[in-house]
């Protein structure tokens, strides 16, 4: 189980990376943490003739305040979610969801902006960024943009991430002291992809729910915000008929796909489950 | 300011130079880009400490320290590693810093085949590092990624528990 011949090339900067993907007619993957594309090239679902190492680009490292948005370079790994302390204040969700994500070993090196970029449907920090409403910062051949989470997963491992560009941040509007949030998964074994996850964050006006946006990963081919479930919590003190108008209202959000492992109706059931107890959480403060 | 060679293109079964600090040495290995770190260090370097088993950072039996973190060396490329310092199994040994795990290991038969040891080791290493009385919970969840097929698990937690109790009291374990 080995890699088919490749290049290495370190790059220094975003725009060696970017100039290299390029000239490498675009058969070329970036790798950073690598912890999914190595397996990925291990077993030959891939083989580019290129491997651009951009863990030594500078510009893509650190976490900041930039005016209502805190900004996560795309290096930032999952161990770090964990230990920087303007994640904890401004992003908790983040921080709440790092645990989870796959063992110590891989958070020392998987980085939030390969996570997102993968765009691995059962994986907890794509889902996150919807539930967080950030935007992905990107460089590519013509420049850089911002696209919203909700633009930005499109199918199973499908994003708005064109050939050759690179994530370069992840912006996260600053969690506010009117805001609650809650996360939580289940596994069959700490550590694998969950069964179900979900993660929620809400913003609440005399104790009612003003805004809440809930998002499940492992439920099918992307992460998914439940627009329907999050309709009916509006207004509501998270008493326990609405949560269980938007535990209903799943069934209409989800389509959990056919699988022998997992049925359709258990994923859905899970995913109940999991709602009503993270709305649970999030009524009594969380 | 570009930086890219394109006759790199080509180069793909070339051998390209890696310096290393590996437990405490200076080395330089000539290795393929698509060699892994665990292949290196087990075939150039012959640290077969080290051990390659699933190759998809899936059982843990491969895990070193890069740069003072525990990181599986079957997930990433030798070539990545330039530049950076690395202990194994064997220099952890050697500097002694785990022979308090090592002999309770030992004492509680928290091995039977062995192989996938050294990986629990440099992660109950990195573990009683960061946690200095972790929950036998905290435990169970730090080695989630360390498969034992032997079923030794109960052991290796009561291993790293009773060495965790024993630093914290300021002598070696019993």
């Amino acid at each position: 189980m080995k890699a088919r011949a490749f290049s290495y090339f370190r790059a220094a900067t975003i725009d060696q990376a970017l100039d290299a993907h390029a000239r490498a007619g675009d058969d070329a993957r970036f790798i950073a943490g690598g912890q999914s594309l190595v397996p990925a090239l291990s077993l030959r679902l891939q083989a580019p003739r290129l491997l651009i190492d951009i863990t030594h680009i500078d510009e893509l490292r650190g976490v900041r305040r930039e005016g209502g948005y805190l900004r996560i370079g795309a290096l930032t790994r999952h161990c770090e979610m964990l230990s920087e302390p303007l994640i904890a204040e401004f992003a908790p969700l983040l921080h709440a969801a790092a645990p989870f994500v796959a063992h110590p070993a891989i958070r020392n090196r998987g980085t939030f902006g390969g996570s997102v970029a993968l765009a691995d449907p059962a994986s907890e920090f794509p889902a996150m960024t919807l539930a967080l409403d950030a935007e992905i910062e990107i460089a590519g051949p013509s420049g850089s943009r911002r696209v919203k989470a909700d633009d930005f997963f499109l199918d199973l491992f499908e994003t708005a991430l064109q050939p050759g560009e690179l994530i370069t941040a992840v912006h996260v509007p600053l969690f506010k002291a009117d805001q609650r949030f809650a996360f939580d998964e289940l596994a069959r074994r700490r550590g694998d992809y969950a069964l179900v996850g979900c993660g929620m964050l809400a913003t609440f006006k005399n104790d009612r729910v003003d805004d809440i946006r809930i998002s499940f990963f492992s439920v099918g081919n992307t992460p998914t915000r439940v627009k329907g479930a999050e309709a009916t919590l509006i207004g509501s003190s998270l008493d326990a008929e609405r949560i269980a108008a938007a535990q209903a209202a799943l069934e209409g959000d989800l389509a959990p796909p056919d699988s022998d492992e997992v049925p359709p109706a258990m994923r859905l059931h899970i995913a109940r489950v999991l709602l009503g107890r993270l709305l649970g959480r999030l009524g009594e403060g969380a | 300011m570009s930086g890219f060679d394109e006759t790199l293109l080509d180069e793909a079964d070339e051998t390209v130079r890696v310096r290393l600090v590996v437990n405490g040495r200076k080395v330089a290995c000539e290795v393929s880009p698509r060699e892994t770190l665990v292949d290196c260090l087990r075939n150039a370097l012959e640290l077969t400490g080290t051990h390659a088993g699933c190759e998809m950072g899936a059982c843990g039996a491969c895990l070193v320290q890069l740069d003072g973190r525990a990181v599986h060396s079957c997930l990433m490329y030798a070539v990545q590693a330039d530049g950076a310092t690395i202990n194994t199994i064997e220099g952890l040994t050697e500097s002694g810093v785990i022979a308090d795990l090592q002999a309770e290991f030992h004492r509680r038969n928290a091995l039977q085949c062995g192989f996938c040891t050294p990986g629990m080791l440099v992660n109950a290493h990195e573990l009683l590092s960061q946690v200095a009385q972790p929950s036998r919970e905290e435990i169970r969840d730090a080695l989630s990624g360390n498969y034992c097929r032997c079923t030794g698990y109960e052991a290796i937690v009561d291993a790293i528990d009773a060495v965790a109790k024993a630093r914290s009291q300021g002598g070696g374990a019993t």
